[in-house]
């Protein structure tokens, strides 16, 4: 018994508990393409340095408040600066509608091209968080640590397995499942949300029922870039900020929004936490774990891990390419790239 | 002068010219219908009187207006609801949340209107909750114009409304257009199915190369053996 619940708390701890707080980033990353999918209709690939310049301006922001000693008690001081960092990088964001997109949209461009000039905001945004903030790794998340230690845990209840929860893993559990809400109950029951949804669902019926496309493309880049701030800051909080690694962040949020259905919000959702755990257990030692549960005779010798960790990408890749070859809509039915 | 006339009409989408000086007009609490054979340019004419296209002569008069400059969006404001003739519905939105899309532009309380439209079409009343794109086709056309009636519009133009509809529910929904006339509407409508359709109109357009070929009552185009001939099928 004391063997299976060892196991149990492994596997929490190693895979459950980080499964749940990556694939609730992936989450707010995909809802953010998801969205601009869905109205603009095009597959963003700046998002990830839209996460990117969010988490460097949350971080400039951070410092600033540390040096005039300012801080959060047991919370990062980096959510102070958030809602400040949000409505920077929205404004950012908008600039960026109004020097690239809303030519396109006038002169009516197929979609190929957005995504091109998306590509081309991606390399600009790539170039300026690396000259103002450095390539290097930057650690800003302060305050507490642990909501539960892993030793406190094994003093607590005497197994030989310890299980850690972090703060910055409950901060993202939790601040992704009320910004979700908050998303939902806006799309569903606000006047400004359900004309994003009839936009999205039939651009000329909204036009003829008198929805402002304008108002609407405005209030999806507010959107988008407030989802890429929290995702991007709760990213670095629980790991480590680094411009490269949010560049190929790109990949598992694109294979999140479209395993789930791309133009449908609940759909990058689910995709987002399918992905964070296929990568996250397939990458993962069993060894210990099958070394708990298997009788003694059937104990691994080998390490009993399906992939080595630098293939991770490889999991995002291969469920994209299965998605898209068995089923293109995806789980939800969103619709075709 | 009729409520929404244009005069004169002459353009196209960029290419040739599809109409060729035709007009159409249209009065409050009357039915007027475009018929004629594909091609005629029947849904180009209600599109000029959109402001989908652009014209080389003539002009669109709203109330006596020239709004000939106005966009599509800027038409709907001054009262003109538009029923396009497929994807006419917002499909993933529910029957409830497309009328309240239609209502969009308006800051008056449009419960009224809303409980109008239910009265007028009971089913959409008992499938208010269900996507519009999970009901039969002729639902969808009832949610079309309840969407379009929503706007609170003086004009209702209706782009073949019986499309792909059985001939019972072509019926029902003639019947309703009749009602909606009769509240102070212009209505204005395409129609294939043309025999039906001059039934109810009180001005009848026969269309052909972008052309006025016949205009005049439903009944004396019904009743005129050359359009009966060459359109009605004897």
């Amino acid at each position: 018994m004391t063997e299976f619940l060892n196991a149990i708390i492994l596997l929490s701890n190693f895979v459950i508990i980080p499964a749940l707080s990556y694939g609730s980033q992936l989450a707010l990353g995909a809802l953010g393409v998801t969205l601009v999918f869905g109205i603009l209709r095009f597959a963003n690939f700046a998002h990830g340095d839209l996460m990117a310049f969010g988490t460097m301006v949350t971080i400039f922001l951070t410092w600033w408040l540390q040096s005039l000693g300012v801080s959060f008690g047991p919370l990062p001081t980096a959510l102070l600066a958030l809602p400040a960092a949000i409505v920077i990088t929205a404004l950012f964001a908008l600039l960026t509608d109004r020097l690239v997109y809303r030519y396109y949209r006038r002169i009516k461009a197929v979609p190929v091209v957005y995504i091109v000039a998306s590509v081309g905001v991606m390399f600009v945004l790539n170039g300026l968080v690396r000259i103002l903030i450095g390539t290097e790794d930057q650690l800003f998340s302060d305050g507490q640590k642990f909501i539960i230690h892993a030793n406190d845990f094994k003093q607590m209840t005497g197994l030989s397995e310890g299980l850690s929860f972090k703060v910055t893993q409950g901060l993202t559990i939790a601040l992704a499942v009320l910004v979700v809400a908050a998303l939902f109950w806006f799309l569903q029951r606000t006047r400004t949300g359900k004309a994003m949804r009839a936009y999205s669902d039939n651009e000329n019926l909204a036009l003829f029922s008198g929805i402002n496309p304008d108002r609407v493309v405005m209030v999806t880049w507010i959107i988008a870039a407030s989802l890429a701030t929290i995702a991007g800051v709760l990213y670095g909080l629980d790991k480590s900020f680094k411009p490269f690694i949010y560049f190929q962040l790109l990949l598992p949020i694109f294979a999140a929004a479209i395993v789930g259905g791309i133009g449908q919000p609940i759909g990058a959702i689910v995709g987002g936490y399918i992905v964070a755990f296929s990568e996250i257990a397939s990458t993962y030692v069993y060894r210990k774990f099958l070394i708990y549960v298997m009788p003694e005779s059937l104990e691994p010798t080998g390490m009993a891990q399906v992939l080595p960790t630098e293939y991770k990408f490889a999991v995002s890749f291969v469920l994209l390419v299965v998605v898209l070859l068995v089923r293109p809509t995806g789980i939800f039915r969103g619709k075709v790239l | 002068m009729s409520y929404l006339s244009g005069e004169n009409l002459r353009g196209g989408y960029g290419g040739a010219d599809i109409l060729q000086g035709c007009s159409i007009d249209v009065d409050r609490g009357e039915i007027a219908v475009i018929v004629g054979p594909n091609g005629a340019g029947k849904s180009t004419a209600m599109n000029a009187l959109l402001g989908m296209l652009n014209l080389s002569e003539g002009k669109v008069l709203l109330d006596g207006r020239d709004i000939s400059d106005l966009s599509p969006q800027d038409r709907v404001k001054e009262g003109m609801a538009f029923v396009p003739q497929t994807n006419n519905v917002f499909a993933s939105m529910t029957v409830q949340e497309n009328l309240e899309m239609g209502a969009y532009l308006r800051r008056d309380n449009y419960m009224e209107t809303m409980d109008q439209i239910y009265s007028l079409f009971p089913i959409l009343a008992e499938k208010r909750n269900q996507a519009a794109g999970e009901l039969s086709g002729g639902q969808r056309q009832q949610v079309a114009v309840g969407r379009a009636l929503m706007t609170d519009p003086t004009v209702l133009m209706l782009d073949e409304p019986t499309a792909g509809v059985s001939p019972i529910v072509m019926d029902e929904l003639f019947d309703r257009i009749v009602e909606i006339k009769k509240a102070g509407i212009a209505v204005l409508m395409v129609e294939q199915n043309a025999r039906q359709a001059l039934n109810v109109a009180d001005r009848g357009f026969v269309l052909v190369t972008g052309e006025n070929r016949f205009t005049d009552t439903g009944d004396a185009l019904l009743a005129n053996p050359d359009v009966r001939r060459s359109f009605l099928g004897g």
